[in-house]
């Protein structure tokens, strides 16, 4: 059971950088695409090969997403329990909620622009995963013996897939505000795939909104390790590094979403403030572990 | 002055301030996770300051191995809560006097708002009830005028927003509460043997500045056995998988016994919660002094070093004559012995061996200063020498001994038994922290969620004028509405 799991999980990280390879071809068939149709219809090949690019690459994260799926499954099979006991099985869950999410937007608000995003971040962390963190499948500590285990785990990874997402729109608006600005610089319209995803105003209130989901259950997911902590080492706060981090990933985006309704704010400024809080996050899941030893270093690699 | 004072104020209690001051709040956390904390791990903190001298004489003033306790940490937040209370206030009385005040009046040019249609019907009074009566079926709050209909709904959201924000407050003072009001000690307890709980029975205590630490709760426990289990399997060997301790408790309800583990604590009758932190092997020595008294008999606790329990140790005997004896153990449960020297390779006591040293000297003068029982303080001793000059050196299973030379005695180990730290501890503002978290929960759940729109409603000639905002950035769906309203005044379903 755990050789099929490990297989589905190397099949789905070349999946996803398959969809990588596919959007970027996405993006580059764009180049000198204006925003809308040119009404000669000169351009109708280049727009169909960005079309086509863009739909393979949506099938390879869906392809990719269902053999992590059952990679995640698999593993929780073989190990006999839920399959968040090291840091190997965190960002293999983790990814194919990222992924789920981004399906989500695709099929419901059509939001393919994230795509090169998604795959790059589900490509980069699955090929860690299956390098790097990699561990053959073993049975918990007493320490992860708690219901509250299963409970913070499970709101950690809903809150990532919502912070990932988030800030992959953030990195996509300052991507198109650089492109306008510049292009109002020498007075002319810009062009390309940037031209295509939506507009700096969509992708700021799309942040905000996915954001103002994820952070409650960020906040959850900090409550209930804390309660947690409280049962285990009769402390609920402790300063560990673990914790620190998320403390300090909880004020960042505290402040993402202050600084998205106060003007001066608003843009640019929100924009970094949402890519540093998902620098600080993934700062927590991953270099807090390989970097610093605490309380929390039973989740080590 | 007070214009400066009012305008202090404003600058505090400016969203600008509570921005910067959550960024140095974020910042300001950052060292102590990079630099070890006397609270956390006081032992890593004398290897850190040994190895940055220099970085010490900077460290040690600006309070860098208690981040989150020194005046600079404490400073931010407090400013951050002053800014926050200071913005939450007249927003509350803001709210309240919203609640009452009658809703907005309808807007002259619905065209102008965000979404806007038109309804192509004669205005009637049957067709503004109509539209009256979806609203309010949609829970918006409605106000019909000689204008036509203003509505608002989502008044819950600032409600929300300002529960979260005074559930913070909640959280601190919980906070604050506990560090006056609880304590927190640790014992060490071998198998067999019990603790009272009394100030004077803890390895270490530290307590509020309001608790009366000669009036703890009264309580005993007795430590009756220890189970522990490692992974004997291929992957992570050697991990832990089992960590039962069995206490019998004496408090408030009476004698009774508890199972205590990683997860699960024990809560006593007067609310002192016991914590089982971590565990570790005592070895038990029979030690015969020069005259053939037994000068010391019983267990000692054994620190380990690392993950397979490799432990060291430190038998004192003062009360040997003609000479004190004192030895330096290393005990190893599953021993090997290699190039590396003498290590365990098992966390369990697969085949347990104690090397020790001994040490000899003249009988000391008691003096009264209490002295770590985990080190050898040397002085006036001297190292036992076995054949030859040379060092002596035992190693003993368990069961077996030897006679010192020079008629100092004998040594006999007997075997081991467990140890087990305890945690005591009371953070009597628990309940209040946790109840303004879950409270804080819901609020912001609501704010985040609640979305906060109004409608307006205008009859023209020969036709109706929609009309609606969003006055949050997170609504959705508003043309839809206004669509669906013009539909109602029409009279299609």
């Amino acid at each position: 059971m755990a050789q099929y799991s490990d297989l589905a999980m190397v099949a789905a990280t070349v999946a996803y950088i398959v969809a990588l390879v596919l959007h970027a071809g996405e993006w580059a068939f764009a180049r000198g695409l204006g925003e809308e149709r040119d009404a000669s219809g000169a351009e109708d090949a280049q727009r169909v090969n960005v079309d086509l690019f863009g739909r393979l690459a949506t099938a390879a994260i869906l392809i990719g997403w269902l053999l992590n799926t059952v990679g995640v499954v698999l593993r929780g099979v073989a190990a006999g329990r839920a399959p968040w006991g090291n840091m190997y099985e965190f960002v293999t869950s983790a990814i194919a909620l990222v992924v789920l999410l981004y399906l989500l937007v695709v099929w419901r608000a059509g939001a393919r622009w994230l795509g090169i995003g998604v795959a790059f971040v589900a490509a980069l962390m699955m090929g860690l995963a299956v390098t790097v963190f990699y561990v053959d499948v073993a049975p918990l500590v007493p320490a992860l013996h708690s219901v509250w285990f299963i409970v913070h785990i499970i709101a950690a990874v809903i809150s990532a897939a919502g912070f990932n997402v988030a800030g992959l729109a953030s990195i996509l608006f300052l991507v198109r505000d650089g492109a306008e600005r510049r292009a109002r610089r020498r007075g002319g319209e810009f062009r390309g795939y940037v031209a295509r995803i939506p507009s700096p105003r969509k992708l700021e209130l799309f942040a905000h909104r996915v954001t103002a989901f994820a952070f409650p259950v960020w906040t959850f997911t900090i409550v209930a390790g804390s309660i947690w902590a409280q049962y285990a080492w009769g402390r609920y706060w402790n300063w560990d590094p673990k914790e620190t981090w998320s403390f300090i990933t909880w004020v960042v985006y505290a402040a993402f979403l202050h600084a998205s309704l106060t003007a001066g704010w608003r843009g640019r400024p929100a924009a970094i403030i949402s890519i540093l809080g998902l620098l600080t996050f993934w700062f927590n899941f991953v270099g807090v572990n390989l970097l610093f030893s605490g309380l929390h270093s039973y989740a080590g690699i | 002055m007070r214009e400066w004072l009012r305008w202090g104020w404003r600058q505090l209690t400016s969203m600008r301030t509570a921005l910067i001051l959550l960024f140095l709040l974020a910042l300001a956390a950052i060292p102590g996770s990079m630099v070890p904390q006397q609270r956390i791990s006081p032992i890593e903190v004398m290897d850190w300051k040994k190895a940055h001298p220099n970085l010490d004489k900077v460290f040690e003033p600006l309070g860098m191995y208690d981040v989150y306790s020194s005046p600079w940490f404490s400073a931010i937040y407090l400013l951050l809560f002053v800014s926050l209370i200071g913005c939450i206030l007249p927003r509350i009385v803001k709210y309240a006097r919203d609640l009452r005040r009658p809703l907005a009046k309808v807007p002259a040019r619905l065209d102008r708002l965000p979404a806007a249609g038109v309804a192509a019907v004669e205005p009637s009074d049957e067709a503004l009830r109509r539209a009256e009566a979806w609203l309010r079926r949609r829970r918006y709050r409605t106000r019909r005028t000689d204008d036509g209909i203003s509505a608002e709904r989502g008044f819950l959201r600032e409600f929300g927003n300002l529960l979260f924000h005074l559930s913070l407050v909640g959280v601190l003072v919980g906070l604050a509460w506990s560090s006056l009001l609880g304590f927190r000690g640790t014992v060490v307890v071998v198998e067999g043997r019990g603790f009272a709980n009394a100030i004077t029975q803890y390895d270490d205590f530290t307590a509020g500045a309001w608790v009366r630490t000669d009036d703890l709760e009264e309580f005993s426990l007795t430590v009756d056995s220890f189970e522990a289990a490692f992974e004997t399997g291929r992957v992570q060997r050697g991990a832990a998988r089992v960590f039962d301790a069995t206490l019998t408790v004496r408090d408030g309800r009476g004698e009774h016994t508890e199972l205590v583990t990683v997860n699960e604590p024990y809560t006593t009758a007067g609310g002192s919660q016991i914590n089982l932190l971590g565990h570790g092997y005592a070895g038990h020595f029979t030690v015969k002094d020069g005259n053939g008294a037994v000068a010391f008999q019983g267990p000692q606790v054994f620190l380990p070093q690392d993950g397979n329990f490799s432990s060291v140790g430190v038998v004192k005997v003062p009360d040997a004559r003609p000479q004190r004896l004192a030895f330096e153990v290393i005990f190893l449960p599953t021993a090997v012995l290699d190039e590396t020297g003498p290590h365990s390779v098992f966390p369990d006591a697969l085949d347990p061996e104690v090397w020790l040293n001994a040490w000899a000297g003249e009988p000391a003068e008691e003096t009264g200063v209490p002295e770590s029982i985990y080190t050898l303080n040397t002085t006036g001793l001297e190292p036992v020498e076995g054949d030859g000059g040379e060092r002596l050196r035992a190693r003993m299973k368990p069961g077996s001994g030897f006679t010192l030379p020079d008629g100092l005695g004998s040594v006999q180990f007997d075997g081991y038994s467990r140890w087990v730290k305890l945690q005591i501890s009371q953070t009597p503002g628990n309940p209040l922290a946790l109840a303004s978290v879950l409270i804080g929960l819901v609020g912001l759940t609501i704010s985040l969620f609640v979305k906060p729109r109004r409608l307006f409603v205008r009859p023209g000639t020969g036709q109706v004028d929609v009309g609606g905002l969003d006055r949050s950035d997170t609504g959705i769906g508003l043309e839809d509405e206004v669509a669906e309203l013009v539909g109602v005044i029409e009279g299609k379903d």
